[in-house]
């Protein structure tokens, strides 16, 4: 009987961990992917797979996204790891679109003011970051220019 | 104290530019994060561009000018600002002037939001402004030109100038767009003395792009990526009882930017008045500063 009593009296500190939960998990949903127009998805990018873009975008990201998103990519409290499957899984299109348009409810600034062939460039690179081999440019030369 | 003088170059503001800039540099070099932040550079128009959330934008705003019927004078604005949303940026400037053969005086402070009602981009992106200022009539900022904006204003001492003190609301309705590189910004300002004068107008317009549109894998300084130009005009626009550009103060100059490597950006622009209203030019400049992320310094730093 104590034991039901404590559970009923624990019922909304549960309600309310479930609720943060649920926004916790609200802002890293993805739930951008399905805002993008098909227009945008279905667009190309120039630069994939290109070694001197992706080094220019991995410029770029280490100056304006390293500090939220982490020279890894792994992601930092609450900004998304741009690793994950969601994220590598994404179209070329969708990431450009995110880019020019953030996220601005959930804290992912517009880089509209970066020239186009500039979001590409970093797309190229967030891109890269799936595949072995180019995906430590930037934490290595992070690390290489810190010291 | 009213009337004091100091001459030229060893006053008080210089004293105080020179303490703000040290300052800056003291953060910036504290702060790895420091990056340019990749705004038109534009010295009076806004853009939509938004301070990042949990940025900090430090920047030193100056305008020097020798006007043909008063003293030359250099103005100076300190402007702290911060990304508190993604659509949300709040900032406050700190302004004083010094006037050649006069003084130099604090001139007051400014607080204003930017907030952006769509979150999406579009053709033409809105941007809501809202301002409380509290400067006296010595402010030599030029941050804006509302009203009946004359250079022959200038001609009263700072001691007189200084006594009156304006408080008003301003309101911006700033619209800008990104087409092929360029961006073009239009700003119509709306701005209401809290005691019993009328509404007065303003406008400024703006359009610029960034010289080189790919960036590059190497590390270099005198990049063309590195570079921002374009063009402005702003000027008063009357009040509620007689609009128009006629008898205020127009301004048009070329403008252009250096985002300096891992360091500051850096904004100078000569403004060349267009009537016997304006100054004939006008120097500005702006070295800014943004700090990534403030707070997780603050919090490394109690660690």
């Amino acid at each position: 009987m104590a034991q039901g009593s404590n559970h009923r009296r624990n019922l909304p500190g549960l309600l309310l961990a479930l609720c943060f939960a649920a926004a916790a998990y609200a802002t890293a949903d993805g739930s951008w992917l399905k805002r993008v127009p098909d227009a945008d998805r279905a667009r190309t990018n120039p630069y994939a797979g290109q070694a001197d873009a992706i080094a220019a975008g991995g410029r770029v990201f280490l100056d304006h996204c390293a500090k939220c998103h982490g020279a890894d990519a792994e992601g930092r409290g609450k900004k998304p790891s741009l690793r994950s499957s969601r994220v590598q899984g994404a179209a070329d299109g969708e990431i450009f679109w995110l880019l020019k348009n953030g996220n601005l409810g959930k804290g992912m600034p517009t880089w509209s003011k970066l020239p186009e062939e500039t979001r590409w460039q970093v797309t190229a690179y967030v891109k890269s970051l799936g595949k072995s081999g180019l995906f430590s440019y930037a934490a290595r030369r992070d690390r290489r220019e810190g010291q | 104290m009213p009337g004091h003088t100091y001459p030229g170059i060893r006053s008080l503001l210089s004293r105080w530019l020179a303490a703000t800039a040290f300052l800056s540099l003291c953060l910036a070099s504290f702060c790895a994060g420091t990056v340019q932040a990749q705004e038109p550079p534009y010295l009076v128009t806004y853009s939509d561009a938004l301070e990042e959330p949990g940025n900090l934008e430090i920047a030193v705003k100056g305008v020097e000018a020798a006007p043909k019927n008063a003293n030359a004078f250099s103005g100076a604005t300190l402007e702290l600002e911060y990304g508190a949303k993604g659509w949300w940026t709040t900032e406050v400037y700190l302004s004083g002037q010094t006037t050649q053969n006069d003084s130099t005086v604090f001139t007051g402070f400014r607080w204003e939001n930017r907030v952006r009602p769509l979150l999406r981009q579009h053709f033409i992106n809105p941007l809501l402004y809202m301002e409380y200022e509290d400067v006296n009539r010595a402010d030599r900022s030029f941050l804006e030109i509302t009203g009946h904006h004359s250079i022959s204003d200038l001609q009263l001492t700072n001691a007189e100038a200084r006594k009156t003190v304006e408080r008003s609301m301003e309101l911006k309705l700033i619209l800008s767009s990104d087409v092929k590189g360029w961006n073009f910004s239009e700003n119509f300002i709306a701005e209401k003395n809290l005691a019993s004068e009328p509404w007065e107008f303003g406008y400024a317009l703006g359009m610029s792009r960034a010289l080189a549109s790919k960036a590059s894998a190497r590390l270099c300084f005198f990049c063309r990526q590195n570079f921002r130009a374009g063009g402005e005009i702003y000027g008063g626009l009357g009040d509620r009882y007689s609009f128009g550009w006629k008898q205020t103060s127009q301004y048009l100059g070329p403008t252009v930017s250096f985002d300096v490597p891992k360091g500051p950006t850096i904004t100078f622009s000569p403004s060349f008045g267009l009537n016997a209203n304006s100054a004939g030019v006008l120097y500005r400049f702006k070295v800014s500063y943004e700090i990534q992320q403030i707070f997780s310094h603050v919090h490394k730093g109690a660690n």
